[in-house]
């Protein structure tokens, strides 16, 4: 009986779990024109594994010298740099808003605020509260400047896409690829397998580049890896996947404490049960 | 042949004999002598067990109400004082809230530093209310306060009262020149909040 | 039950109370409810889906104090709702993955009725109650779904509303009366959310009547025979409350994994994209739950056909006590029934696997989604509308035992009489 009904219970927790999954990773990323996606093995992949944080600085200096040209990161402060498990997050500064490096990156961004006295509208440098200011006024200028493609927020792209951290990964590789004569593209298009439909407004934006790893800290890493297209694509999506999921490490180590705790109650529980159901057996 | 819909009987089963009771040995509950003169061990484990998790599920529940990451980062703002003319009283929101700072006359600042402590029902030395500049020195001139009546929160209204400072319309407070309770019913000063002077003419409140 | 009370009060106090509202002997007589022995684990998807219906609707009350409703700031508001508000990324996955879990347990629940017989006299009532349920549940996780205000929120929101639509002559004006404007917009988003807060209430008040029903009738048992003897049955306390428990913490440990590993999994990225009236994406699927139905829709090409169609597949559940003639309950014993059930059930999957595919594309063998989707829905409304009420007829049930008792003895789980007379050793 208690073996059935342990039996039971895990075929009927295995098939509810099988079967979410699989209806989950059914919707994953396409292949397109004899493109390979390249499966990278991401820091923060499996139960325990969090984000680098070095991977995340460097991601973050490729982020603002090559895509904050166009990309802004809309649901993203400068005092979030700072968090915990953040990219720039220094244990000394608890509180993000007073740690210099959230302060010198804020100061390089203008901040578009209002003059309190007469109303006007005035350029500052931004502090760590304030969100990353956008790249264009507005849509219309996004789209105008942009031959009317919108570059699209980084802030949630890697969870916005199927399989999100290979996706930017291997779009930012893949511009190599041989065109199909299927896919044609037009004047201010590229081609990119990755991209659905194989047309993409954005031009290859990596290239090898000096400097681009300087880590803005002392105390971090001393010597940074050479700055290889796939490194800085591999780094930028450590930042951009941090940026989408930035309470993963919070996440994680909860959810390793529930299980444990579940599975002691559960423990406890059908032991519970087994001595409540015992008295209803003849005693001999 | 089939039973009219509703009829429980309908479902009963077969037509064999059901057994009795003690033909069949099984045990029901209310034959089961209950020993509970002693609590078991696994029943407690498994009552605290459950309690310890319905703790640990409350406490998000009761945290998540309160302040949020980008309510701290606001906490504060930059005010430049050489911008209030004197005999002026400049109003800026800080943390959903009034922060008067007024910049006193010579005659406001000699009635508020005459006061006899012993009148007052929040004994307060008018420079105890005040923040040294960046040379170490007091500015007088310059009272900066919450602009939130201790009473029941109403913003008092400036110049007015029987004192020459702020009176609170809501239920009548009066306070000094220097933020000070006088009369009504307002148990303490009008709050000095945390700032300091980041240049000769600039604050920073928070 | 109907059975009469064994609440004695204990103190004046409790005295007191009991003579002007009984409600602590309410309680008291819910858990001394003579309950069949022989429960199996699917029984205990009722205590868990009260479980889901707490946690929906603490968790929702949580996320109503952070979210806005209104179409500039209600995708930044989850966002910040999963950043910066205290635990706010955990009350957001709860509630998201909370949906997923509510459906999953309340299709085992169904699952459950619908092999046992749990529909047949006299719980036709309850039954009908928890349909309603499962259809104002459906209409709830539409309308949260909207709040978020992702790319899948907003033509999640379009396509359903646009349902109305074909409603004959009135269609288009109903439509607009819904929407509050000539499409999706700040005015939908805002009645939907005021309505996503008022309907878990009515799904309480249902769920109370549902086990004021139960407790009418009593529950059904894997043996569909209705108890008669009194060993047959043991109070609800401790016995069913304990596993109950346990089976609720199973569930958790499933409801966890997907909480703190995969929260996002059993949404759509797209709906991390913040809606855009300019611009559809390339798959609009709905969640999981509903794309048995969502395949249901898409497998007539007429409009108006498809949405009857859909509408149908959820009505004829509420008339089923009265298509299936069989005079046993269980399909324990009704061997040709069960393997109809078997294969009802993989069309379920079959239709929901449809769902979330392009209906040209390929299945296999050169059979497309479409078809595919057609030879289910066939047998969806075949199971429910021919096969059940023939096979009640014409199927000859296996023999049953004569009580829960007498089933229990005959199947070697509990000691033969013969072993309690025998002496000890």
């Amino acid at each position: 009986m208690a073996l059935k009904t342990v039996r039971n219970l895990m075929i009927a927790g295995g098939v509810a779990v099988a079967s979410l999954t699989g209806i989950a990773i059914a919707s994953g990323g396409s292949v397109a024109d004899g493109y390979e996606m390249v499966h990278k093995h991401w820091h923060w992949s499996g139960v325990t594994g969090t984000y680098d944080q070095e991977a995340m600085q460097r991601g973050y200096n490729v982020y603002a010298q090559v895509c904050r040209s166009c990309h802004n990161l809309d649901h993203l402060a400068f005092r979030h740099l700072g968090d915990k498990g953040g990219p720039f997050y220094d244990e000394r500064y608890e509180n993000p808003n007073d740690n210099p490096l959230v302060k010198n990156i804020a100061a390089e961004y203008e901040v578009i605020d209002v003059n309190p006295e007469d109303g006007s509208e005035i350029s500052r440098p931004g502090i760590p509260a304030d969100m990353f200011p956008p790249v264009y006024r507005n849509t219309a200028e996004a789209a105008y400047v942009n031959n009317g493609a919108i570059p699209p927020d980084l802030s949630v792209m890697v969870k916005a896409r199927n399989n999100g951290a290979d996706y930017v990964y291997n779009l930012m590789l893949a511009y190599d690829h041989p065109q199909p004569d299927s896919v044609v593209t037009s004047s201010g298009q590229y081609y990119n397998p990755v991209m659905e439909g194989g047309k993409i407004a954005m031009g290859p934006q990596l290239q090898p580049q000096v400097g681009v790893f300087e880590y803005q800290s002392e105390t971090e890493g001393q010597n940074p890896p050479e700055a290889t297209v796939e490194q800085m694509a591999a780094d930028v999506v450590e930042f951009l996947a941090w940026s989408a999921d930035p309470k993963l490490a919070e996440r994680k180590s909860a959810g390793m404490m529930s299980m444990v705790y579940l599975l002691i109650l559960a423990l406890l529980l059908w032991l519970s049960y087994k001595r409540i159901w015992a008295r209803l057996k003849p005693k001999t | 042949m089939r039973a009219p819909s509703g009829d429980c009987h309908a479902y009963l089963g077969t037509n064999k004999k059901v057994a009795t009771m003690a033909e069949t040995g099984l045990i029901h509950h209310d034959d089961i002598v209950a020993d509970d003169s002693k609590r078991d061990f696994i029943f407690l484990a498994a009552g605290a067990a459950g309690a310890i998790g319905a703790a640990s599920i409350v406490w998000p529940m009761i945290a998540q109400m309160g302040k949020a990451a980008d309510t701290l980062a606001l906490g504060s703002i930059e005010i430049d004082v050489s911008k209030v003319a004197e005999g002026q009283q400049l109003k800026v929101l800080w943390r959903g809230a009034p922060v008067f700072v007024r910049h006193r006359t010579a005659t406001e600042i000699a009635e508020a530093e005459s006061v006899d402590l012993a009148v007052l029902p929040d004994p307060a030395t008018d420079d105890s209310r005040l923040v040294a500049g960046p040379d170490g020195a007091l500015k007088p001139q310059y009272l900066v306060q919450v602009g939130v009546c201790t009473h029941f929160g109403c913003v008092p209204v400036g110049e007015a009262g029987d004192y020459d400072g702020w009176y609170c319309p809501c239920h009548g407070s009066h306070y000094d020149t220097s933020g000070r309770i006088r009369k009504g019913p307002a148990p303490r000063n009008l709050l000095v909040p945390p700032y300091e002077y980041v240049s000769d003419t600039v604050i920073k409140v928070g | 039950m109907s059975g009469h009370s064994t609440y004695e009060p204990k103190w004046a106090a409790a005295r007191w109370m009991d003579q002007r509202l009984p409600i602590v002997r309410m309680g008291a007589d819910f858990m001394t409810m003579p309950t069949p022995r022989n429960l199996n684990y699917w029984w205990t998807f009722g205590g868990i889906l009260m479980l889901c219906l707490i946690v929906q609707i603490a968790s929702g009350v949580i996320l109503g104090m952070h979210y806005v409703a209104h179409v500039d700031y209600a995708f930044d508001s989850v966002q910040r709702i999963r950043r910066d508000v205290p635990y706010g990324w955990l009350m957001q996955s709860t509630h998201a993955v909370g949906a997923s879990m509510f459906f999953l347990a309340v299709y085992m629940h169904i699952f459950r009725a619908l092999y046992y017989g749990s529909y047949k006299a006299p719980r036709e009532v309850l039954w009908i109650l928890g349909c309603l349920i499962y259809l104002v549940m459906m209409a709830t996780a539409f309308l949260g779904y909207t709040l978020p205000w992702g790319q899948m929120s907003f033509w999640g929101a379009t396509v359903i509303t646009g349902f109305f639509g074909a409603v004959p002559v009135v269609g288009e004006s109903l439509q607009q009366w819904l929407l509050g404007g000539y499409a999706v917009d700040n005015a939908t988003l805002n009645r939907f959310y005021s309505l996503h807060y008022l309907l878990p209430f009515v799904i309480a008040a249902l769920s109370g009547l549902h086990i004021w029903a139960l407790h009418v009738t009593g529950s059904n048992n894997p043996i569909g025979v209705s108890d008669k003897v009194k060993t047959d049955t043991l109070p609800f306390h401790p016995y069913f409350t304990v596993k109950d428990m346990l089976a609720v913490t199973v569930f958790l440990m499933i409801f966890a994994f997907f909480l703190f590993y995969l929260p996002d999994a059993l949404g759509h990225a797209d709906n991390l994209i913040k809606a855009d009236p300019l611009k559809t994406p390339p798959h609009i699927v709905p969640e999981w739950y509903f794309l048995p139905f969502y395949a249901i829709l898409r497998a007539v090409p007429d409009k108006l056909a498809g949405i009857l169609l859909m509408v149908g597949a959820i009505a004829v559940l509420f008339v089923l006590p009265w298509l299936d003639t069989s005079r046993v309950r269980s399909m324990r014993f009704r061997p040709i029934a069960r393997w109809f059930f078997f294969i009802f059930i993989f069309m379920c999957f079959i239709l929901g696997w449809c769902g979330a595919e392009t209906p040209d594309d390929n299945a296999f063998l050169g059979l497309s989604f479409y078809r595919l989707s057609q030879i289910a829905t066939i047998y969806y409304f075949g199971y429910f509308l021919v096969i059940l009420p023939i096979l009640g007829l014409v199927e000859n049930p296996e023999e049953r035992p004569a009580s829960i008792t007498q089933s229990i003895l005959d199947h070697g789980d509990k000691p033969k009489p013969e072993a309690v007379q025998a002496p000890a050793e």
